[in-house]
């Protein structure tokens, strides 16, 4: 099937068999591997990239049902020569040991606080109709889809903290 | 993964159409699900009639001052409109409860109430189950089943209904709009949506193949403290081995209207009318969520590794009665 999308502001047209994920076009059909494959199943957040601003498993996502959309991975996020500060934090506070989950958790981090920025409550939120708080709790449960088997979780939710100025 | 065809419906009622012209289509809207399971061989779909750009994406206000939410309104933003923030609470911290941060970008509110079991045994795609592959038994009985019910069960199936956001619809009574291929609507009370397995267990609700979720409606708001509690392995992102969808209007120190429904313990939302009465015109206390348990586990059954269930359940009952007649 033809495919026609927008990555990392980048126009695409693909040809792909419908099966293929987001994720699978992403590493191997455009070679964009900076999004990885950890568990394949929606269960890891290592894949997670942002879609129209959101934020999703591109794993348990057909690339067919994206035509049209925008999609920003980490590639498009920063690199080496202009990094985003949320890159920055995670290289200062050390948010990551192998650093096969960083992408995915980069990606979702920079989501949370656009969802919380936007008065979007979580689990962890006492007050349902105020704006949420910026807390560590607010934080761990936000990012609760990104597992770092490391377990570099308190750097990475000081990281994301600076980035908010909180 | 089994290769199928691919098209993208653009109303509901072409996709309703589209599905009964195709023997074994499936519908896909977020896929969080229905993709994992044809990644695993479970779902092998032959067509898929994506339904994400139908509209259906709205949540609208009915003229019985209740809300109709459209089966495409993604679970994010349900528990993120204000108005089920305000006046359905109970339905906004249940899907906070439930998945992830980038599931509940992407998962539906059609599709969230199609989600199938996690009975480890239906994913393995080995083992007998009668859900997977009807008439190979059940291996979950006698098997690994710390997850699976405690009500509900049949000597076919003892699989738990894994959704949050159904719970919270069963206490607030909430009602299921379709379309089928030939263009007719119906509405189905939330209550008659899922079958109990029975011999059938791979047949979960009663809707007709080819038929399509366009929304689910909630009655006006009711009065009362609305609280969801779901206790689980870890503190996010992990099915509920016992939650609970609270409804509870006080007046003075008594209880003049009890909802409850349950999740994690049967294969649908459970809501036992004889504990809800039981609660009626007490005080809420341990002796009333006593007898409220004793109604619900009047039939429970253990399996072992499950037993935790049923004093877990007496517990949790106890503790959300104890903060609804707090505030």
């Amino acid at each position: 099937m033809r495919l026609s999308l927008t990555v990392n502001g980048e126009a695409r047209v693909l040809e792909l068999d419908p099966r293929t994920t987001l994720l699978d076009m992403l590493r191997e059909h455009l070679r964009l591997t900076g999004s990885k494959k950890g568990c394949d199943h929606g269960q890891c957040g290592a894949c997670t990239v942002l879609v129209e601003g959101r934020r999703l498993y591109s794993c348990l996502s057909l690339a067919v049902m994206h035509e049209g959309e925008a999609v920003t991975t980490i590639e498009g996020i920063g690199g080496k020569d202009a990094l985003h500060p949320m890159q920055r934090a995670f290289l200062r506070h050390d948010g990551f040991q192998c650093g096969y989950c960083t992408p995915g958790q980069i990606c979702s981090a920079i989501a949370v606080l656009e969802e919380m920025a936007a008065g979007r409550p979580s689990h962890a939120t006492e007050d349902l109709e105020a704006a949420p708080p910026l807390t560590d709790a607010e934080l761990r449960e936000r990012m609760s889809g990104n597992l770092c088997r490391c377990a570099a979780y308190p750097n990475i939710i000081a990281a994301i903290r600076e980035v908010a100025g909180a | 993964m089994r290769p199928f065809t691919y098209e993208r419906a653009e109303s509901p009622e072409q996709a309703a159409r589209a599905a009964a012209e195709t023997p074994g289509a499936r519908f896909i809207a977020g896929g969080t699900n229905l993709i994992d399971l044809m990644k695993h061989g479970i779902e092998t779909p032959p067509h898929l009639i994506d339904v994400t750009r139908i509209g259906l994406d709205r949540i609208e206000e009915t003229a019985e001052g209740g809300l109709r939410i459209g089966a495409m309104v993604r679970n994010a933003d349900l528990a993120a409109d204000m108005r089920v923030r305000r006046d359905y609470p109970v339905l906004a911290r249940a899907l906070l409860a439930g998945a992830s941060g980038q599931l509940r970008n992407k998962a539906t509110t059609g599709g969230n109430l199609l989600q199938r079991t996690r009975c480890l045994y239906f994913y393995d795609g080995i083992t007998p189950c009668n859900k997977r592959r009807p008439g190979s038994g059940c291996a979950a009985i006698g098997g690994v089943n710390r997850m699976h019910v405690i009500v509900g069960a049949s000597d076919h199936c003892i699989a738990t209904h894994p959704s949050d956001m159904a719970v919270a619809l069963s206490a607030l009574d909430a009602r299921v709009e379709t379309v089928n291929g030939g263009g007719a609507t119906r509405t189905i009370a939330l209550a008659d949506f899922y079958r109990l397995p029975g011999d059938r267990p791979e047949q979960e609700t009663v809707l007709a193949p080819g038929e399509l979720i366009t929304a689910v409606t909630l009655p006006a708001p009711v009065e009362g403290a609305q609280l969801y509690r779901k206790v689980r392995d870890r503190a996010s992102y992990a099915f509920a081995l016992v939650s609970i969808a609270a409804i509870i209007r006080r007046e003075g120190r008594a209880i003049a209207e009890a909802r409850l429904a349950f999740g994690g313990i049967a294969p649908k939302p459970w809501r036992v009318e004889a504990a809800e009465a039981a609660l009626t015109g007490s005080d809420g206390g341990r002796a009333a969520a006593d007898a409220a348990a004793d109604a619900i586990l009047a039939d429970a059954e253990g399996r072992g590794e499950n037993d935790f269930k049923l004093p877990l359940l007496r517990r949790v009952l106890a503790t959300v009665l104890g903060e609804a007649m707090a505030r």
